[in-house]
């Protein structure tokens, strides 16, 4: 066992946060364990579900494969800092105008992978959002609804959409 | 906004999910979320033998390290500490299943000792500190081989792998055979599947204050039962206890029965006063969450030349697992009772051995025993139209259950209430422009590529097992809310709900707020698996409601001075017939409820209904599925999959096309990836997400999606249920579709996952056969 503590300072969602972490205390314990802030999820323990996605310094990463320390300096956005001023990301809105999440389980890992692809693709094929989320797995909704809100929220934010 | 929409027309109306704006700002709350002062946590020491005698545990190195509070094993504990487990078959065998291993293990991932500590971390630590020294003994994994003579017993102090033995017969089955023209005869197994909700398992289990109680939240599918178990299995009184099922990550079946972590959890913290939370990994959930499938059918379809279908003889080895949870038995039960699916087969006979082994134990899985059931008699039918030569939908058409049968009586004794399976499968042949699928097929035949078209028409059992309670209470303010002991993990009962009570009590949505998954709040119930919510809780809900319209009906008639008779709903509350400006709201009605009241009527506006049908709501589909295989690889493609599924009345149309999708998703998994492997000797080959493959995104096929509505002519609302016809339908359209592409090759059968290697090397053998 290692004893040692480190101090680290993360931004997260805004908020620069100054922390003794052990220096094996992976970034998802940290957010959810230290930082409380629990829409960050864990779904397993070989990196393969992509429940745990948040963005560090703007890309999205799985935080279960790096450790605290390692985000030292950086900045942080969890599901928790996506919508402003309490209103939705349009991508967390497309999720629930097209049912893309049953448990809700996975559903801020795939929003954050979401979200990280129309950053860099604004106008994305169906192949492409499922080449974006392969490393999400999710359980409940087929994928199908997910897509669709990916596709959805693309519109929004490119402005496109004919408003209703 | 849509909850607000006008009340009437929300049955049937896509209404956007309440659930929704907590789950998508990270605001949902599951069991690991929580955190309390002074919690505990705890991990286990686990087998890494499937067999073994424990011949000594060392736990002081352990026990010394800092920030452990306490470390058990078994001898540790007292014999009382166990998993209840009901015998639903009579004679059948329950071996121990203390809480944690006493003497010996008997699959990997036995729990062998716990260690409980302020942090995680430092409890997984500890363990590793702990020597175990064990002597491994021979194991058996696979059913078929347990049952064989010599074969190793998985319990030791049992004389057989037998845990029990059913038949269900109707007809005279041997003289069907004697009579039959043609027999087919064939081995189909159902691979062995991990449920894999994206939430492992976990628990969190707080004394009360001065040992008056104990308040668990649990990742569970059904928090009564849950706690009826932990009363039992703790030993402590069961109205002392509240479980708590908060937001619930996927369970899909695997988090009906109450496993032995729950009750160590409880047991230390009531032992050290403190919280104690444990939440499984992925890898312990691998070897110790119940899995599906895994049962094998040696069957036979006597038929007439014409094909006509005159007897059914099944014989299923069902693999159990080492360990029975609760509901571990129950899946072959299943199988059984809809064994001739939708063909009128009136001679039956099918006998289930289920068999202990020492793999983790299986138990319902999404379809828990109808996937099984209805892969076996859909690939039997194809077989008898290939070897009759009869087309396919002809043999099926010839012999379904006709629409004016029901209800209709089947060859195991199991009444159906409705249906009308041609129209289904009519639907479905429109829908993927079958004929135009078979002219395809057919010159990509001629091509020499490997192109199949496959169907499956089936049936969907949903409801039963018991009751399920709904309580509707109209607050002073005029609010309603409603109690379902039918607790959502993830299918959206709070939208579903609200839509029918809304509808029914002529509010809009707002006005109705569905609490469920706390047994302090909520009366008894029963829970959310086997398709039976909207049936069993949305039963129990309309009839609740019904009662509260008739009860404030009267009410209504005293404010108005008028007779009951005249009194009529009006959106928001009642009026006087023929008078809509002689009305009172529901707030007015409440206010009397709860205030003055002539003489003979009982203050109070709440009802519980505890819904019993007594029977089962048979749902219905077809399924037509294009697969495309490649030659050289052996790769396989799925071109195009529709979907026609018959729940009766439909209460959200996106909420059951969500449960198709899901459903879907899952079937295919089974089709084409999943399956967890076992060695010879039980070790599991397949204990990740490294090597056990869930469908990502990318291997979803366009989806066709349609549906008929046949009306369930016995339930308030006419509903069935749907949440796993995907995974019932989907895979044995595409076994026979996958059989029919690779039938020009002369091969007979192939058992799911259809994997690239396993398909080549069949087309690899066939060829090579063809050739010499
Ligand atoms: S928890 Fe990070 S990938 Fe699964
Ligand atoms: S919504 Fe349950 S895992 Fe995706």
């Amino acid at each position: 066992m290692n004893d040692e503590r480190i101090t680290v300072g993360i931004t997260v969602n805004g908020v620069t946060h100054r922390a003794v972490v052990e220096p094996r205390t992976l970034l998802v314990y940290f957010l959810r364990e230290q930082l409380g802030l629990t829409g960050t999820h864990v779904g397993c323990d070989t990196s393969q579900c992509g429940a745990c996605t948040v963005h560090l310094n703007g890309r999205a990463v799985k935080s279960c494969t790096i450790f605290a320390v390692q985000a030292d300096g950086a900045e942080i956005t969890t599901i928790e800092g996506l919508a402003r001023d309490s209103a939705l990301h349009p991508v967390q809105e497309g999720f629930r105008e097209k049912h893309g999440l049953q448990c809700g389980y996975c559903t801020p890992g795939m929003i954050m992978s979401a979200v990280h692809l129309l950053q860099a693709n604004p106008r994305p094929t169906d192949a492409e959002i499922k080449h974006a989320l392969e490393g999400n797995i999710c359980r409940c909704t087929g994928y199908v609804n997910i897509v669709e809100a990916v596709k959805w929220a693309a519109e929004r934010m490119r402005g496109d959409h004919v408003s209703r | 906004m849509t909850t607000q929409r006008a009340p009437s027309g929300l049955i049937g109306a896509s209404i956007r999910r309440v659930e929704d704006p907590l789950l998508v700002t990270g605001k949902g709350c599951y069991v690991d979320d929580i955190q309390l002062p002074g919690m505990l946590h705890i991990a286990f020491l686990r087998s890494p033998y499937p067999h073994a005698k424990i011949i000594s545990i060392d736990t002081a190195a352990a026990k010394a390290m800092p920030g452990v509070v306490a470390v058990l094993t078994g001898d540790d504990l007292s014999e009382h500490l166990k998993v209840p487990v009901p015998s639903i078959v009579r004679g059948m065998k329950i071996p121990p299943q203390p809480v944690l291993a006493r003497g010996a293990v008997h699959a990997a991932g036995a729990p062998v000792a716990v260690v409980a500590a302020e942090s995680r971390a430092l409890a997984e630590d500890a363990t590793s500190a702990i020597e175990v020294e064990y002597e491994s003994l021979p194991a058996v994994a696979d059913a078929e081989k347990a049952l064989e003579p010599g074969a190793p017993l998985a319990h030791e102090e049992f004389d057989s792998n037998v845990c029990y033995t059913v038949t269900k017969k109707g007809g005279d089955v041997d003289q069907a055979f004697a009579a039959a023209e043609h027999v087919v005869r064939m081995h189909i197994a159902s691979p062995r599947l991990v449920a894999m909700a994206l939430e492992p398992r976990g628990v969190l289990a707080s004394p009360e204050p001065m040992g008056q109680g104990l308040t668990v939240w649990l990742s569970t599918q059904g928090p009564h039962r849950a706690r009826a178990d932990l009363a039992t299995g703790l030993g402590f009184p069961e109205h002392k206890i509240r479980v708590i099922a908060p937001d619930i990550g996927g369970a899909f079946g695997s988090k009906g029965p109450l496993y032995r972590e729950y009750i160590v959890a409880a047991h230390l913290a009531l032992k050290l006063g403190r919280p104690v939370k444990w939440i499984s990994t992925r890898s312990e959930d691998f070897l110790t969450t119940n899995q599906g499938r895994d049962q094998a059918m040696t069957s036979e379809l006597a038929l007439k030349r014409d094909g006509t279908m005159i007897g059914l003889k099944v014989r299923v080895a069902a693999n159990l697992g080492a360990y029975l949870q609760s509901n571990t038995a129950g899946p072959p039960q299943r199988m059984m009772a809809m064994a001739p699916g939708c063909y009128q087969i009136r001679n039956c006979h099918v006998e289930v051995v289920a068999v202990f082994t020492n793999t983790v134990s299986t138990g319902p899985y999404r379809g828990a025993g109808r996937p099984e059931s209805v892969l076996n008699i859909e690939r039997l039918v194809d077989k008898a139209a290939a070897d009759l030569g009869i087309d396919r939908l002809e043999i099926r058409r010839k012999n379904f259950i006709r629409p004016e049968q029901f209800p209709y009586k089947t060859g195991v004794g199991v009444e159906y209430d409705s249906g009308d399976y041609g129209r289904s499968l009519d639907e479905a042949l429109r829908l993927s422009n079958y004929d135009e699928l078979i002219r395809q097929r057919d010159q990509a035949r001629k091509r020499g590529e490997l192109v199949g078209v496959g169907i499956s028409t089936f049936v969907e059992p949903s409801g039963g097992a018991g009751f399920e309670s709904g309580a509707v209470r109209v607050e002073r303010t005029g609010v309603i809310t409603v109690l379902t002991g039918s607790s959502s993990h993830g299918q959206g009962h709070e939208t579903a709900f609200a839509q029918v009570a809304a509808e029914k009590l002529r509010v809009s949505m707002d006005q109705v707020a569905i609490r469920h998954g706390d047994t302090l709040a909520v009366q008894q119930g029963v829970g959310t698996f086997g398709s039976r919510s909207a049936v069993m809780g949305g039963g129990a809900l309309a009839v609740a409601v019904d009662r509260i319209v008739e009860k404030a009906r009267r009410i209504a008639a005293h404010l108005l001075e008028a007779a009951p008779e005249d009194i009529v709903q009006a959106d928001g509350g009642f009026a006087v017939t023929g008078v809509p400006e002689k009305k009172v709201t529901w707030r007015q009605v409440a206010g009397a409820a709860y205030g003055r009241l002539p003489k003979g009527m009982e203050p109070g506006l709440q009802e519980t209904v505890f819904f019993d049908p007594k029977r089962e709501a048979w749902g219905f589909g077809a399924h037509v599925a294009l697969v495309r295989i490649d030659r050289e690889t052996g790769s396989p493609t799925l071109e195009k999959l529709v979907l026609v599924d018959d729940c009766g009345v439909i209460i959200n149309p996106m909420l059951v096309e969500g449960q198709v999708h899901g459903g879907v998703a899952q079937g295919l998994g089974e089709a084409f990836r999943e399956q967890m492997l076992y060695g010879d000797d039980g070790e599991a080959l397949t204990g990740s997400l490294m090597n056990y493959a869930v469908p990502r995104a990318s291997d979803m096929p366009p989806l066709v999606l349609g549906e008929t509505v046949t009306p369930n002519p016995f339930h308030p609302l006419g509903v069935k249920g749907v949440g796993e016809a995907g995974c019932n339908g989907a895979p044995p359209a595409v076994a026979n579709a996958v059989m029919d592409a690779l039938a020009p090759l002369g091969i007979d059968h192939i058992d799911m996952p259809y994997t690239a290697p396993k398909l080549w090397e069949a087309i690899r053998q066939a060829e090579s056969k063809k050739r010499s």
